[in-house]
Formats: C-alpha cells, sequence, structure tokens
C-alpha cells in the first residue's frame, strides 16, 4: 500500500545524494528495514523498479537489509528480540513490551557508477 | 607524463580502480564498472516528520488538541464526528479536517453541524501526510484550546506510518468487523493511544466478542485505552466526552504510559 510512496521519499534521498556527490549514475542502493517497521519487502522491491524510472537510480540493484525487532519486556525487566508486531515475550509470553528497534527505514546508502555518458541526476 | 591516466608522476603505478578486473575480462583488459560507496542514512519518513514536528509545536503552543482518527473504511468514523461535534457545541471551539480518497461528501456532513471544516482529496494516495495537514492547519487556524478531529483516509496500514503532528491517534473499531482485527493489522493498534468500539448497539446480531477484541487490542498494546459506544443508542458516548476532555494536549510519553497501563 503506502510502499509506493516510500519509495518516492527512497527515490528524493538517493537523488538529492547523487546530487551532493556529483554522480551521473546509481548503481545500487541499500535499504534498513526494520522487522517492526510495518513495510513489506516484497512490495518495496515491486515499487522500486517503478519508481526509479527515468530517473539516476533506473536499473540499480536494491538491497534491502533487514533488522531485527528489539523490545524490553517489563515483567522481565530485560531487552528481548521480536519477530514481528504482536508477538508475546519469548521468555515469559507477556504483552508488557515496549519496542525498542527494529521501526527503522532509512537509505542506508549507495553505491555511485562513474560512467561518464550517462545523464545527469541534477 | 603517464599517458595512460595524465598525470604527471613518473613513478610505476598502477591503474586499477575499485573494482579491479571482473575475474571473466581478465587477460582481455575490461574494467567492471567502477563504483564508489557513499553513505547517506536518511528516515524514509524524516521530510513527514519534519512537518509534522512543525505541525505538532504550532497545536501545542495554541493548547490545541489534535486527534488524528484512523480505521478501516465504514467503522463509522464520520457518524461519531458528527455527533460529537454537535456535543462539543457552544463547550470548546473546534475543527476538522477530512482526509478522502475522493469527494466532499463527508466534509459537506460536518459543515452541516457548523463546524469548521477542510476536505483533503488524497487522489491516488492511501493516507494523509504531514505536510498537507500543516497547510490545512494553516488555512483552518483553530482557535487556542480547541479540539482538532483529522479524519483520516479509511485505511488500517498506511496511516500508521504517517505522523501529522497529532496528539494521539484514536482507532475505531466497528463490532461488525470481527473480534480478530487488531492482531490482523497491529501496527495501527500499537500506533494508538485510544480504542473506540463503535456500533455497540449491534451486538445482539453479531458475533463479535467485546471482551476478546479489547484483549487482542492490549496484546499489540498495552498502553491503549479503549471504550465501548454506539452513537445510534448513545450508550457508551458520554465517557467518550469525558475522554476528550481530560485528554493530553501533548502526546504521553510511552515509557510512562506503559507503567500505568493495564497488563495483557
Amino acid at each position: 500500500m503506502h510502499e509506493m510512496s516510500l519509495m518516492e521519499s527512497v527515490r528524493e534521498i538517493v537523488e538529492d545524494a547523487s546530487r551532493v556527490h556529483d554522480a551521473r549514475r546509481v548503481a545500487v542502493v541499500r535499504v534498513r528495514i526494520g522487522a517492526l517497521a510495518a513495510v513489506d519487502p516484497d512490495a518495496l522491491r515491486f515499487a522500486f523498479d517503478v519508481v526509479m524510472r527515468g530517473g539516476c537510480a533506473e536499473g540499480a540493484r536494491f538491497e534491502i537489509e533487514l533488522q531485527p525487532g528489539a523490545g524490553w519486556c517489563w515483567d522481565c525487566a530485560r531487552s528481548v528480540v521480536l519477530s514481528g508486531n504482536g508477538t508475546s515475550c519469548p521468555d515469559c509470553g507477556g504483552h508488557r513490551l515496549e519496542v525498542t528497534g527494529g521501526t527503522e527505514m532509512r537509505v542506508h546508502e549507495i553505491e555511485l557508477a562513474s560512467d561518464e555518458e550517462a545523464a545527469s541526476c541534477a | 607524463m603517464c599517458v595512460t591516466c595524465g598525470c604527471e608522476s613518473t613513478a610505476r603505478h598502477d591503474h586499477h580502480h575499485e573494482p579491479a578486473l571482473t575475474p571473466g575480462a581478465r587477460g582481455f583488459g575490461v574494467l567492471a564498472p567502477a563504483t564508489r560507496t557513499v553513505s547517506v542514512e536518511v528516515d524514509l519518513l524524516a521530510k513527514n516528520d519534519r512537518f509534522a514536528a512543525e505541525n505538532r509545536a504550532r497545536l501545542q503552543a495554541d493548547g490545541v488538541l489534535a486527534l488524528n482518527l484512523v480505521s478501516s473504511p465504514g467503522s463509522g468514523k464520520t457518524t461519531l464526528l458528527v455527533r460529537t461535534l454537535e456535543a462539543l457545541k457552544g463547550r470548546r471551539p473546534v475543527a476538522v479536517i477530512e482526509g478522502d480518497q475522493q469527494t466532499s461528501l463527508d466534509a459537506d456532513r460536518i459543515a452541516a453541524t457548523g463546524a469548521p471544516v477542510m476536505q483533503l482529496n488524497t487522489g491516488k494516495g492511501c493516507h494523509l501526510d504531514a505536510h498537507q495537514v500543516g497547510h490545512a492547519i494553516e488555512a483552518l487556524a483553530p482557535l487556542p484550546g480547541a479540539v482538532l478531529f483529522i479524519e483520516n483516509v479509511g485505511n488500517l496500514v498506511c496511516p500508521a506510518a504517517f505522523d501529522l503532528g497529532e496528539a494521539h491517534k484514536v482507532v475505531f473499531l466497528s463490532v461488525t468487523e470481527g473480534d480478530d482485527k487488531p492482531l490482523k493489522y497491529p501496527d495501527m493498534f500499537r500506533a494508538s493511544r485510544l480504542c473506540l468500539v463503535t456500533k455497540s448497539d449491534l451486538l445482539p446480531y453479531v458475533p463479535f466478542d467485546t471482551a476478546r477484541a479489547i484483549a487482542n487490542a492490549k496484546s499489540v498494546n498495552p498502553a491503549l485505552e479503549c471504550l465501548v459506544l454506539s452513537v445510534q443508542s448513545g450508550a457508551g458516548f458520554d465517557a467518550w466526552l469525558e475522554w476528550l476532555e481530560h485528554a493530553s494536549v501533548g502526546p504521553l510519553p510511552r515509557a510512562a504510559a506503559m507503567q500505568s497501563g493495564v497488563g495483557a
């Protein structure tokens, strides 16, 4: 659903970064997505090809690095690994959990190609 | 001068670029495309979150209670809103932002109550974003101490991720939808402060277990408050008005909410 609009943010972020580094073509886009970020990786991959069309990242390789979910269990009073939203504490089975990590969605890094003939990102 | 790269060095040096020759091309002098890796580290929602922070600062400074109403289509958001606006008339200033994919039908219903309203059509978009809402706030200019209701697009998935600058999200769950919905769409229930179980007058006719629905919602978000009500019969409506009266203009720190909240 919202993977399309998220991907439009990716395009904007990637094109800004390419301009700053005076690059003509982006070869690889690497994003980090948390397990609790409410994003479907397959939908994101589909959106990448569609949204990058006509820009300097068209045809680039898209890599998703999935980050594990993490939470604090108030009953165990310690950090636990969470596989998804709505899961219980893997140790005590309780639900008094505070999500502490794994909700991120960010462009981690890009690889810039230096072929001269490609159209500029600018 | 080195004729290969044009540098001034006379010493021996190589002309490998990173990555160097690909294995398959070894001996043929064909270079793999040279790439350089650049760290970016920008959040996908950074731009939206910046606008949301501006909205929030403006609303809190004016003591405006902004509520982002979210649910699947048809859960009774507009009906409850119309009744709420009538109840608040003469007691507290209000303003309404209506989000829909198309038409101003909902805004027309709201306008009939006399409340200032602005319709936002998202077109192909599936949610309101903080930028659109910022412009609407500017145009509506809610009075100090007002309640600003932002009725989001009927969609239980996408609006969870897009902060609009509200104090709280209020998620609606109608009894015709099924008590397992909080488990099927956990993100929205996790992001919300209050869950309104609506259309309770229909309970005799549908296989909806209210206690199970609330337990499911709290398993996703132990700090979630839940109210059961019906606009048709008026049952539970006063508790909603009371909640409105005491709701904090700023978002509650999550850890504090968790500690005071009851377990699942």
